[in-house]
């Protein structure tokens, strides 16, 4: 069974995809999940044509909430359109913020001190730790076991402490500027990670005991949604969706961005490229990103946080740019064209959730409903970034 | 008929038995949702409920009340009559289970010979329940939980009752009375050192005829909302529940009957050592379900297919044997 999307121009969303063939008539079962449903953690809607509890088809419908985050651009000054980036994605917002101050600071051809660049790291590593955290207790909500999700909020929530330290909110961080960070880091954000990070440390092992290695687990995840390289590629799959199905392609390592070529960490990388090694990348990132924060911590010097020569009413030169950044969820990407004037010309967001979300449609024909929540899950994806 | 004959008649023990088995099972029901909710706020190192009562006691009678106190909605396009008799079909013969069961020697409702019979015949009515919500309910989600539920239970029937009738064999006789008095000499009497594998089979069985997480399919909440029940608020929703909490006293009570000696023990009476080991097993039951991930449908099956019912089997063969050998 093919999808053929592109070449049917017309008609509405049933018509189109599940036209009552004589001999599935009455047999199939068209079910919706979503838009307001428990596995699609937020306003997603999936529509899937099953047959017992087989999917035959699943396709994702999309734009309930879709804000025209790209077309708000347009109308914005450069500064006043950052805030609009930590609502793309909430759980790592930090990503956002800093692939759009990036990529407005290689159009101006702005200067980043270097305390600044080390801030960043930390900050997004920690934003980082947090999304991924989430998604772990989520996921495991999927699989139908309630309990690790208040362990994982436990973490989060001390992460979301340290960063209300300096960024001053707790989820739609806007925290970056052109040139750097809005405030700097005192003892006390420092004291606070450092501690955090020794008692994270023994968290993660924990994890892994009461989680990881338990058997109905792994016969939910494993051989479950296998992702083989080539598919990946051809949907455009980035972050841990891909480097489960065993490349290890990161933004941080492949286009090296701010400070990271100077900091040592691994890209974790899976083998089958099933929901359980994108499980375990997700777990490995962690550790990684640990490391991270700690050789930031140690390197970082001091001087000033922010380059204090950007113009308030900034104006970059005429011309496009696209600096893109690894999110929790893959490669950001942001474009943008400028025609010299106050506001950017054109904002095109590239957002790691759409493209993963793609593969879901293929990902999920022919498996039972209850494998389909876990694919949905183990892609990770995060609605209002893929509706924008 | 002076007044000690109606005492003493049968009939009116029967009803004087099963009034006090359904206020038995009401304050059962609203302490086990409490202690449900204590027991996961445990486990996940959060209070509970704390804000009702001392300890947040109240709580579930507070429930029960807003429950009760919602108003009913049937769904447009729905089989009212199915819909509406599914949650009392699913409370009643639940209640009847109780029935048979020894609390302590002369603490019966009502003592048949055929009591496990009596308890698995009603406890099977229960799919009928889950059945006609599901399709009554006209609700694609409650129409698949039915049919998981449907399937679910006729496939660990089987286990449960291989498991059973390895203690009817050894014991010669379908009265839990019987097999209770069998097994009060003391902690070595009790039948679980010598069915150890029955018992096993019999409590992932009753997990599963029970619909507890980890086999909690029919109402498998990131995938069927809220399964067979979805569309049921208020006292429908709430009798539902009711029945799962008293199924889950049912299948513990059995156990302690037919496994853990009933009401054998020293120092406490009788009934207290009874209701002390179905709230042990109960424990047990809300620890799988708050730290296990639910199994796939197919796993479930594949369990009760490929390693239950031949285990069951082979059990029951081996008892048989053993048995005749020793005649």
């Amino acid at each position: 069974m093919g999808f053929n999307w592109l070449s049917e121009p017309r008609g509405d969303y049933y018509t189109r995809h599940f036209v009552p063939t004589p001999e599935a008539e009455g047999d199939r079962l068209i079910l919706n999940l979503g838009p307001q449903h428990p596995s699609t953690h937020g306003v997603l809607r999936v529509v899937v044509e099953m047959d017992g509890e087989y999917i035959m088809k699943a396709e994702p419908v999309l734009g309930y909430i879709h804000r025209m985050q790209e077309k708000m651009g347009e109308v914005k000054t450069w500064r006043q359109y950052l805030p609009n980036m930590g609502r793309v994605d909430y759980l790592h917002a930090l990503a956002w913020n800093w692939a759009y101050v990036g990529a407005v600071e290689k159009l101006a051809g702005i200067e980043v001190p270097p305390r600044a660049e080390y801030i960043r790291v930390i900050t997004c590593e920690l934003n980082r730790i947090s999304s991924h955290l989430l998604w772990w207790g989520a996921y495991l909500l999927d699989l139908g076991a309630f309990t690790p999700i208040l362990y994982a909020f436990a973490d989060r929530e001390r992460i979301m402490d340290i960063l209300q330290m300096v960024t001053g909110s707790r989820l739609t961080y806007c925290y970056y500027r052109f040139g750097g960070v809005s405030a700097d880091l005192g003892e006390g954000f420092i004291q606070a990670t450092r501690d955090f990070l020794k008692q994270f440390k023994t968290r993660i092992p924990m994890f892994h005991d009461l989680v990881t290695g338990n058997m109905i687990l792994r016969g939910r995840c494993e051989q479950i949604g296998v992702l083989p390289l080539e598919m990946a590629r051809r949907y455009g799959a980035t972050g841990p969706v891909l480097r489960g199905s065993g490349l290890a392609y990161d933004t941080r390592r492949a286009e090296p961005y701010s400070v990271y070529p100077s900091l040592d960490f691994q890209v974790p990388v899976g083998v089958n490229g099933d929901a359980m090694d994108r499980y375990d990348v997700r777990l490995a990132e962690m550790t990684q990103s640990i490391a991270i924060i700690e050789q930031a911590l140690e390197a970082m010097p001091d001087g000033p946080h922010i380059n204090p020569d950007v113009h308030e009413r900034l104006k970059p030169p005429a011309g496009e740019v696209y600096y893109a950044v690894e999110g929790g969820r893959g490669k950001i990407g942001v474009h943008l064209i400028s025609d010299g004037g106050p506001r950017p010309y054109r904002v095109k967001l590239r957002s790691p959730s759409f493209c993963n979300l793609q593969l879901f449609a293929e990902l999920a024909q022919g498996t039972l409903l209850a494998d389909a929540v876990s694919i949905l899950g183990s892609l990770d994806l995060v609605i209002p970034e893929i509706d924008r | 008929m002076t007044m000690t004959e109606i005492i003493s008649h049968p009939l009116t023990k029967l009803v004087l038995g099963l009034v006090l088995i359904l206020v038995f099972v009401g304050v059962n029901g609203l302490i086990l949702v409490w202690m449900e909710r204590k027991v996961v706020g445990f486990i996940q190192r959060r209070p509970g409920p704390y804000e009702v009562g001392p300890h947040g006691i109240l709580q579930s009678l507070v429930d029960g009340v807003k429950l009760i106190a919602k108003q009913l909605v049937t769904p447009r396009g729905a089989d009212r009559f199915l819909f509406w008799l599914a949650p009392m079909l699913s409370v009643t013969p639940v209640v009847i289970c109780f029935l048979p069961i020894p609390f302590s020697p002369g603490l019966t409702a009502m003592d048949v010979n055929l009591g496990l019979l009596l308890i698995l015949a009603f406890s099977g009515i229960n799919v009928l329940a889950l059945c006609a919500a599901g399709w009554g309910s006209n609700n694609k989600y409650a129409l698949i939980g039915a049919a998981r539920a449907v399937s679910q239970s006729v496939a660990y029937e089987i286990p449960l009752l291989l498991s059973v009738l390895c203690i009817a064999f050894q014991t010669g006789s379908l009265s839990l009375s019987a097999v209770a008095e069998g097994q009060s000499r003391g902690l070595l009497s009790w039948n679980l050192w010598v069915q150890p594998l029955a018992f096993v089979i019999f409590f992932i069985s009753a997990t599963a005829e029970t619909n507890r997480a980890p086999f909690d399919l029919p109402e498998a909440e990131s995938e069927l909302t809220a399964g067979f029940h979805t569309e049921y608020s208020g006292m429908g929703f709430g009798l539902f529940f009711l029945a799962e909490y008293t199924y889950m006293i049912v299948v513990c009570s059995v156990a302690t009957a037919l496994f853990l000696g009933a009401h054998d023990g020293p120092f406490l009476p009788g009934p207290w050592w009874f209701v002390l080991k179905v709230y042990a097993l109960i424990l047990a039951l809300m620890w799988f379900r708050w730290t296990f991930p639910r199994v796939r449908f197919d796993q479930l099956l594949n369990l009760c297919w490929k390693w239950l019912i031949p285990l069951g089997l082979a059990n029951l063969l081996a008892t048989a044997l053993v048995l005749k050998l020793g005649e």
